[in-house]
């Protein structure tokens, strides 16, 4: 068997698997998108029409989906620098010369990465809870009022984001940690012989070696976080008053509630669209700044 | 600053914000284990004054939980070992083999990360529904069987295998399916418990597409019996708590014991290019 056929036979169950189950599925997406596939065409594909760009017309005039895209945005400017910033502070500190017990802090802020978020979600339910909840209790302590956190179209989505970032910020941390170790020890030993003070150290040694590997997890964790779906599901149902209603979210309502397959399938292609302009714009904006410019 | 007081700061806020992350675990832990009813009181109560099974009892007599869990270790098992297969073997070609367009291809399927796994989900469903896939286990692991991520990481370790111990064995007249399984697969070993580690947990704690591809409870899992009990309002928070924990703690402990293989999959993964 020569190394060329090999090659091919090697491949070929991963490119099958990608190709049946992806590939064709994104590029049906799109062909779904520009017909009107709802309930009577699942039941009979005689009636199913061609509509073009009608979905996506229909879909620029609806309010709702534009609340969506709203709830999506917050969500993603909100959550990502809180969530960039939990990980950049933890691994600063994680770092430090200072610190003690390394091992088990990293372990213990990593943890919350490792669970379900179904499940956390729901113990966060209970935590955020009006009456018996830890986190109006403790709020209780310092004399401050019960927020209705899940049960306030204000207070629903900073619940969401601030869960968000309970979850994930120890993934990034991890990676910055590592950013962070590559940085030659004799940078900041020149710097503090230069008397540099410990911020200035952060801000004109680490801060710029750092950038590549910010603008990296700040584009992964905004792509991840326009995917918001689980977290509303369990915790709001897209409520109160639709506040926690993500694009995701109307999308899977649209689609596997109503069967309204078509436009569901538009609203999933206009969020593509979105996470991939604002993460070009992201590499765009940051090539275009001096090296070492950053923040 | 003073660096005694700079140290004390340092570890106070660690010691601060590991309190943050693992408070609602614990608390998780201890809810599970009061009698119903007894966690709604004020102040709320963080230990269990008359520890008790009972939640844990009554999820599974009642709630079905064995089913579910059943359905989570089947399913999750199901993709890591199917997927391993596929992923090291086009991994190893990918890194390995020499062939005509390889690095294209190789770009092509990088290309495919761009596009959230959502926008296929809608078409695969009316896939699965005209062939009668919708509510069965190969409908959930049929879509997870090869990852662009898993290939990519093989590929990242693979290259670092020596070109002239594949050499040797093809002088010899080994077949690439032999050298493959013999020489390669015990080389790659660190790659395969990572990779394996992290599909597992990605299995585990998948949501969105079994939640659309499972219409039937009979085939749940554990994140989808969770959400529904979740949804229906009806458990109490002591029983709601201990499902959670069930549905946690398998793959907590399996971090805990194997954090190493993750960790090195994660910062690998993240280095693109």
């Amino acid at each position: 068997m020569s190394a060329r056929r090999a090659a091919w036979l090697f491949l070929t169950p991963a490119l099958l698997v990608l190709g049946v189950f992806f590939l064709i599925p994104v590029l049906g997406a799109l062909v779904l998108s520009f017909t009107d596939y709802d309930l009577y065409a699942l039941a009979d594909l005689h009636n199913l029409r061609f509509v073009a760009l009608g979905n996506y017309w229909a879909l620029l005039h609806r309010p709702a989906f534009w609340a969506a895209l709203g709830h999506t945005f917050y969500f993603v400017a909100v959550g990502v620098p809180l969530s960039l910033a939990a990980s950049l502070g933890a691994a600063l500190l994680l770092h430090s010369r200072l610190a003690r017990c390394k091992a088990f802090f990293r372990t213990a802020l990593f943890a919350p990465v490792v669970t379900t978020a179904v499940a956390m979600a729901v113990v966060w339910r209970y935590l955020f809870n009006t009456k018996y909840g830890w986190a109006n209790h403790l709020l209780g302590l310092l004399g401050i009022h019960p927020v209705d956190w899940l049960g306030d179209p204000h207070w629903a989505m900073p619940t969401i984001i601030l869960f968000a970032v309970w979850k994930n910020f120890g993934y990034n941390m991890i990676i910055l940690l590592a950013g962070l170790q590559a940085i030659p020890v004799e940078l900041y030993e020149a710097a503090r012989i230069d008397g540099a003070s410990a911020w200035r150290q952060f801000r004109h040694v680490s801060l710029p070696l750092l950038g590549p590997t910010l603008l990296m997890v700040a584009i992964l964790t905004v792509s991840g976080y326009f995917q918001l779906f689980a977290e509303p599901y369990v915790m709001t149902e897209g409520g109160p008053l639709q506040s926690t209603t993500s694009v995701l979210y109307l999308m899977y309502e649209d689609g596997f509630q109503w069967w309204n397959l078509g436009i569901a399938s538009a609203e999933a292609f206009v969020l593509f669209l979105v996470m991939f302009a604002v993460t070009a714009a992201m590499l765009r904006l940051s090539s275009r700044e001096p090296a070492g410019g950053a923040a | 600053m003073n660096p005694r007081l700079a140290k004390a700061l340092v570890n106070g806020l660690l010691l601060g914000g590991a309190l943050v992350a693992l408070f609602p675990l614990a608390w998780m832990l201890a809810v599970s284990f009061m009698p119903p009813g007894t966690s709604n009181a004020l102040p709320p109560p963080l230990w269990p004054a008359n520890p008790t099974l009972d939640n844990y009892r009554q999820l599974f007599g009642h709630a079905g939980m064995w089913r579910y869990l059943l359905n989570s270790l089947l399913i999750s098992g199901a993709i890591t070992l199917l997927s391993l297969a596929c992923n090291l073997l086009a991994g190893y070609a990918f890194a390995k083999l020499r062939f005509a367009g390889r690095e294209r291809l190789f770009r092509l399927l990088l290309g495919l990360l761009v596009v959230p796994a959502q926008v296929a989900m809608l078409p695969l469903f009316l896939m699965f529904k005209y062939t009668g896939l919708v509510d069965s286990y190969a409908g959930v692991v049929l879509p997870g069987m090869a990852t662009v991520l898993g290939i990519f990481l093989v590929r990242q370790y693979a290259r670092g295998l020596p070109d002239e111990l594949l050499e040797a064995a093809r002088i010899d007249g080994a077949s690439e399916l032999r050298i493959f399984v013999c020489i390669v697969l015990p080389l790659l070993r660190p790659v395969v418990a990572t990779l394996a580690i992290l599909t597992f947990l990605t299995a585990w704690n998948d949501f969105m597409w079994p939640l659309i591809e499972l219409t039937g409870q009979g085939h749940y899992t554990l994140p989808l019996g969770l959400a529904s009990l979740a949804r229906e309002h009806t458990e109490g928070t002591e029983q709601m708590m201990a499902g959670s924990v069930l549905t946690v703690l398998p793959v907590l402990v399996l971090f805990l014991a194997m954090q190493r293989h993750y960790l090195d999959g994660l910062l690998m993964g993240s280095v693109k290019g």
